[in-house]
């Protein structure tokens, strides 16, 4: 229940520092010669900038609660459509690299704890440590010389994927859309891959040395089983919160992939709304991110004391 | 916790061989992790590079070989240039030693600022509680909701928008991201003084008449240091992360300043005909941000083995 304060806090100090930044809604009208210093005083009062920051900021306030973000500076359009109408391509990219990212990431962890110290995971580890070190941006770079600038051929076949965009044409085409996803959803999900498969890695060793888990051994099941059936479920429990934690991470870290790879979501309409100082939409993408933060730091206590009867909040 | 002890204080003085062989079990600890051992090295290696660049370059960083270059990157090997040039005709092994003297510089000052602001919120959180606990936590909440790339971005869009200087310095970069990447670390040392402030011997400093700012600092601290530095260590690594992502995007150090970011940020266009442009900067981040994760993973065994 303190998640509203805590948002209320957010936006203050969000509201706080965007009011700091040039530009605003006056900018385009600033530079016309034909417009003269009082029709700049009249629009700055019409605009509602005489009034001092606090009651700016409740004027905000009350309109958000009302549902209306403001209106994009550059273009006019509001911004909660803007982001809405960018939604749907960050939330695709997204849910490839979440699905992609779980199966690879507990996969690996499996395995890895399975035969701990064994050349595996060795393997396992090395690759987390890799993806955790790897600068987004530059893995980025990487695969688009190796499979969009040059192409790879492999066994006798050439492989060569779009570096930009989301499709070639305006007609939709699956295999099109397929190939225009592999390389920003491999991008965004290496760190995930990173993370969880060590967290899935150290959860499953730690499970593997419990009593019920030698139980399960005694009574002769197949190591298969033991981990697939007893510990897997019991493992994963703190991963599920870590995974949740890490949610808003993959909307926000979708900033530098979708700029890279020219992907229309809502990351690059931040990017682009960056250079211009377009205020109402800067405030409503980092409010609708900090929300989704405080959510899933909310579903993920949920989820925690859900899977686990042992934890109890009051 | 020996050391902090004034020499006539109650308590009976520790021999010297017990300290020894405390630090010695960390060395030992630390010296049986090889990767963390090749990693410090590295890290080693990089730093001496930095320090010397303005020696062990081969040419400014800011020259242009106009007596070579005709527009196009030159390949490595052409014209005394044993990586190549960049778009600019400059060099670009020059470009890198130098880059690796903002990226450590940037990460060191902004990591030092984040764990002071870290340490000593986190201490006052810790060792009082109440609602001094209670506020500073919650703005440790705040910082800790914004997802820090995007505010870090705003706030370096808006500074160097508004700054009456043409080019961000890099003091604002390290004041930015150390200002603002705190909040880990304040909950780290807020966690231990909590565990700390109810052991005996805080109690003892407390009976002994100590004040607080001494309880603190003086009793409470050297025994939350070790995942301080841990901590530290991993925080390094992150902020070459995320200054280079700031310089790669246009909002970090700004060009003609050479950081390993920015040189990738207009490697794009010329990749297909100059692919080492794009490699070699990003693969110095890569290789010194590993050096200092493996390098932090054996200190965390070292110093702290029951922490995981």
């Amino acid at each position: 229940m303190q998640s509203i304060p805590l948002l209320l806090f957010i936006s203050i100090v969000l509201y706080w520092i965007l009011s700091n930044a040039p530009g605003g809604p006056l900018a385009p009208y600033l530079q016309n010669p034909h417009i003269t210093q009082a029709d700049i005083e009249r629009l700055r009062h019409n605009f509602g900038l005489d009034q001092p920051l606090p009651v700016r900021y409740l004027r905000w306030l009350g309109m958000v609660v009302a549902g209306n973000l403001g209106y994009s500076t550059s273009n006019s359009e509001p911004v909660a459509s803007a982001i809405l109408e960018r939604m749907p391509a960050t939330l695709l990219l997204m849910g490839c690299s979440f699905f992609l990212s779980l199966v690879v990431g507990v996969a690996a962890g499996i395995l890895a704890a399975i035969r701990p110290y064994s050349a595996v995971d060795y393997l396992v580890t090395t690759f987390a440590f890799f993806g955790q070190s790897m600068p987004v941006f530059w893995f980025a770079l990487m695969l688009q010389l190796a499979f969009a600038v040059t192409g790879i051929t492999a066994f006798g076949y050439h492989i060569a994927l779009p570096s930009a965009g989301i499709s070639s044409s305006d007609e939709f085409d699956l295999g099109d859309r397929i190939e225009h996803l592999i390389l920003p959803t491999v991008v965004l999900s290496l760190a995930y891959i990173a993370t969880w498969s060590r967290f899935t890695r150290s959860s499953m060793l730690e499970v593997v040395k419990t009593d019920y888990m030698r139980t399960a051994a005694a009574k002769g099941l197949d190591r298969f089983q033991i981990i697939m059936r007893h510990g897997l479920k019991n493992a994963l429990i703190p991963v599920v919160t870590i995974i949740a934690l890490s949610m808003p991470g993959l909307v926000a870290g979708a900033v530098v992939t979708e700029t890279i790879f020219a992907w229309p979501g809502m990351g690059r309409l931040f990017y682009n709304a960056l250079g211009q100082f377009d205020f109402s939409l800067l405030m409503g993408y980092l409010m609708m991110v900090s929300v989704l933060v405080v959510l899933f730091n909310l579903v993920a206590d949920v989820a925690y004391a859900w899977l686990d009867p042992r934890v109890k909040y009051d | 916790m020996a050391a902090t002890l004034a020499p006539g204080a109650l308590a009976p003085p520790v021999p010297e061989d017990d300290v020894r062989i405390e630090r010695h079990g960390v060395w030992k600890r630390f010296r049986r992790h090889r990767l963390a051992l090749a990693g410090a090295a590295v890290l080693a290696l990089v730093t001496f590079v930095a320090v010397f660049a303005h020696w062990l370059a081969p040419a400014d960083p800011n020259f242009i070989d106009q007596a070579h270059w005709s527009g196009y990157p030159l390949a490595p090997g052409v014209a005394g240039h044993s990586l190549g040039t960049d778009e600019n005709g400059r060099d670009l092994l020059s470009r890198l030693m130098y880059g690796a003297q903002i990226s450590l510089t940037v990460a060191f000052f902004a990591v030092a600022m984040e764990l002071l602001i870290g340490t000593v919120l986190g201490a006052l959180a810790g060792y009082y509680g109440g609602w001094v606990d209670y506020w500073l936590m919650r703005l440790t909440d705040v910082f800790l909701s914004i997802p820090l790339l995007p505010l870090l971005l705003v706030l370096t869009a808006i500074v160097s928008a508004t700054s009456s200087k043409a080019s961000l310095g890099f003091g604002v970069i390290v004041i930015i991201i150390g200002g603002l990447s705190w909040p880990p670390v304040a909950r780290l040392v807020r966690a231990s003084f909590l565990s700390l402030r109810e052991k005996e011997f805080c109690e003892a400093a407390r009976a002994l008449g100590n004040r607080d700012g001494r309880i603190i600092f003086r009793h409470l601290l050297p025994n939350a240091v070790a995942p301080i530095i841990v901590q530290g260590t991993l925080e390094v690594a992150n902020v070459i992360i995320l200054e280079s992502t700031l310089s790669f995007l246009g909002f970090g150090i700004q060009p003609p300043t050479a950081s390993w970011g920015n040189m990738l940020a207009n490697a794009e266009s010329n990749m297909a005909i100059a692919p080492w442009v794009a490699i070699f900067p990003g693969l110095c981040i890569l290789v010194t941000v590993l050096a200092i994760n493996y390098l932090g993973d054996g200190l965390r065994d070292a110093l702290d083995p029951n922490m995981k």
